[in-house]
């Protein structure tokens, strides 16, 4: 239970909007709800459904609508790379495929150890700084710009050792 | 010329609070409280030109005088859902000079009487939204939000909002729905958010770089900002540069720059000294130019770039140059759009939905005159038709690519 868990969590959420107008909080209470495990379950859906006086209906509709919100178990961390235009005219394409030709992975699969799932995605307002991506976790997100095949088996690498949450 | 809105770039530190005051910072905010009537702020900004930089160009004073003072409560939304392919402007401001947009945010809500603002960042700008959590702390502690600012009856609070991965939401109405706690699709407008805004009550969105202009011009005057620029376009502006260039970046320049200085002199020109074949000067959503010498050489601003056939919107810069085809870009536009379409209005859905059919199709060896024609109806038959930009921009890219590169297609049209 969330209500259990995270407490002041909740509250300061709630603070945030209007008390007639708490169905607000529902992205924030996703986001909450995907601090365990890396995916909203059924269970999250309908209790942050009766917080919110919404229909668990509702509630998916939120998680289906948005790309950051996951209703299935993937890999510890999902890396993301952008393969949109400014990325693209700078290497992300190959970028991308030759990285999961080194995980042995096609795009959109996890690896066989459960570490990461890579993905495709739209832009990450990082345009600049091709090939990046951002490195989706339980606990939050981080970009990684610039990178190389190598050194993001590196990174791949060391995460496998230390188990390190991304804050 | 020292940078206006990037200025970490010359004063180092500035994303800390004590910096930021010893620069100047808060006093227009504190000056636009306690000496200036929420009208005159306004005015001052309206006359300063300034224009919206999310893309639509529209004035900003004029909307925030459409705010009306029979219906309370009012509020400020700042737009902070920067999800343009080829736009990264407003991160490098929130993350590297945070409290001037703050105090932009802070200005505009007294101007407009708003007691709450509310920032919208895109999900992915997680890190963000917490370090600006931390700064609005810090804003609280220093007097400069809460209740009875400055000493005076005026009361003002800010909070984050993370999105999660939706472009659409960068549109205003959209925007406003995701906030409420519904999927981001587009109301029916009018009426405008100056009505009936978030929770149906007047509202100003205003995007990040926008509101970082306005302190400085609460402080230094309307027509000291006013003699920044062009006449059409007021000030400077964040060009997002990227794509096949040297050197990609966020270059701050006054309104009337050319594409020639941005490219070659800021942009360290092109890879492997290719010529430029193509510009998309409003990102993802541009008609592209045609890079010959009237193009290059023509001023940055907003009629300027209309005599080209183009828009400058968001002036994020792709360059293109010739070892790209023109069908491969749009087949990554069409697929962004396609998956960032809402799905709520029929011409945008079904024609994103078909417009990626066709590209798929003349990518994998169909490339004849009759599927390039059947996409350029698709997309024509759009136009004008969408309930959003959104899917007005869809096609923006498709039409000029097949009517400026029929090269491009295998065909001349």
């Amino acid at each position: 239970m969330l209500a259990e868990k995270y407490p002041e969590d909740i509250k300061e959420i709630l603070a945030k909007y209007p008390p007639e107008r708490k169905r607000s909080a529902v992205m924030p209470l996703l986001y909450l709800a995907q601090r365990e495990g890396g995916y909203i379950t059924k269970e999250a859906m309908s209790e942050i459904a009766d917080l919110l006086e919404m229909t668990t209906t509702e509630v998916a509709s939120i998680i289906g609508f948005y790309t950051l919100f996951h209703d299935e178990k993937a890999g510890k961390y999902r890396m993301q790379v952008c393969t949109d235009l400014p990325c693209a005219l700078r290497g992300a394409d190959r970028f991308v495929e030759e990285l999961c030709g080194n995980l042995s992975i096609k795009v959109g699969e996890t690896t066989p150890d459960g570490l990461v799932t890579v993905e495709a995605v739209k832009c990450l307002a990082c345009c600049d700084k091709a090939p990046m991506f951002q490195l989706q976790t339980p606990g939050g997100i981080e970009y990684h710009e610039n990178m190389t095949v190598d050194r993001t088996m590196e990174l791949l690498e060391a995460l496998r050792k230390s188990g390190k949450e991304v804050k | 010329m020292a940078n206006l809105l990037l200025r970490q770039r010359d004063i180092p530190d500035i994303e800390k609070l004590d910096v930021y005051k010893m620069n100047g910072g808060f006093a227009a905010f504190n000056k636009a409280v306690t000496r200036m009537k929420p009208q005159e702020v306004t005015d001052t900004v309206k006359a300063s030109g300034l224009r919206g930089r999310g893309g639509a160009g529209f004035p900003t004073g004029v909307k925030w005088s459409f705010i009306p003072n029979n219906i309370w409560p009012h509020y400020v939304v700042a737009n902070a859902d920067e999800s343009e392919p080829g736009t990264f402007k407003d991160r490098e401001i929130m993350e590297s000079n945070p409290f001037q947009f703050l105090e932009g945010a802070a200005i505009a809500a007294y101007a407009v009487g708003a007691n709450a603002a509310y920032i919208y960042l895109r999900g992915e700008f997680w890190p963000v939204a917490a370090e600006l959590d931390k700064c609005l702390g810090e804003m609280e502690k220093a007097g400069f939000l809460g209740d009875k600012l400055f000493g005076t009856d005026y009361s003002l609070h800010i909070h984050t909002h993370l999105g999660a991965g939706a472009y659409i939401c960068g549109e205003e109405t959209a925007l406003l729905e995701s906030m409420e706690g519904s999927r981001g699709q587009p109301r029916i407008r009018p009426p405008f958010p100056a009505i009936y805004g978030l929770y149906g009550k007047p509202t100003v969105v205003n995007n990040v770089e926008t509101l970082t202009n306005v302190p400085l011009i609460v402080e230094k005057g309307a027509d000291w900002y006013k003699s920044l620029g062009t006449a059409d376009s007021a000030g400077v502006k964040i060009f997002s540069l990227s794509g096949r260039v040297n050197k990609p970046g966020n270059y701050e320049l006054p309104f009337g720059t050319t594409f020639r200085e941005l490219i070659y002199n800021f942009g360290g020109g092109v890879m492997e000294d290719r010529p430029v074949k193509a510009i998309m000067p409003a990102g993802a959503s541009s008609a592209f130019i045609v890079a010959d010498d009237n193009a290059l050489d023509t001023p940055m601003d907003y009629a300027s770039v209309r005599t080209l056939g183009a828009d400058l919107g968001s002036a994020s810069v792709i360059v293109l140059d010739d070892t790209v085809s023109l069908d491969w870009v749009i087949s990554k536009t069409i697929h962004f759009f396609k998956h960032e379409s809402c799905g709520k209005c029929t011409p945008c859905r079904e024609g994103c939905y078909w417009m990626q059919h066709l590209i798929e199709r003349i990518e994998h060896g169909e490339k004849t005159k009759e599927n390039v024609e059947l996409l350029y109806s698709v997309a024509k038959q759009m136009q004008n038709k969408c309930l959003c930009p959104l899917g007005e921009f869809s096609t923006m890219a498709v039409t000029t690519a097949i009517e400026r590169f029929p090269q491009d297609f295998g065909f001349l049209r």
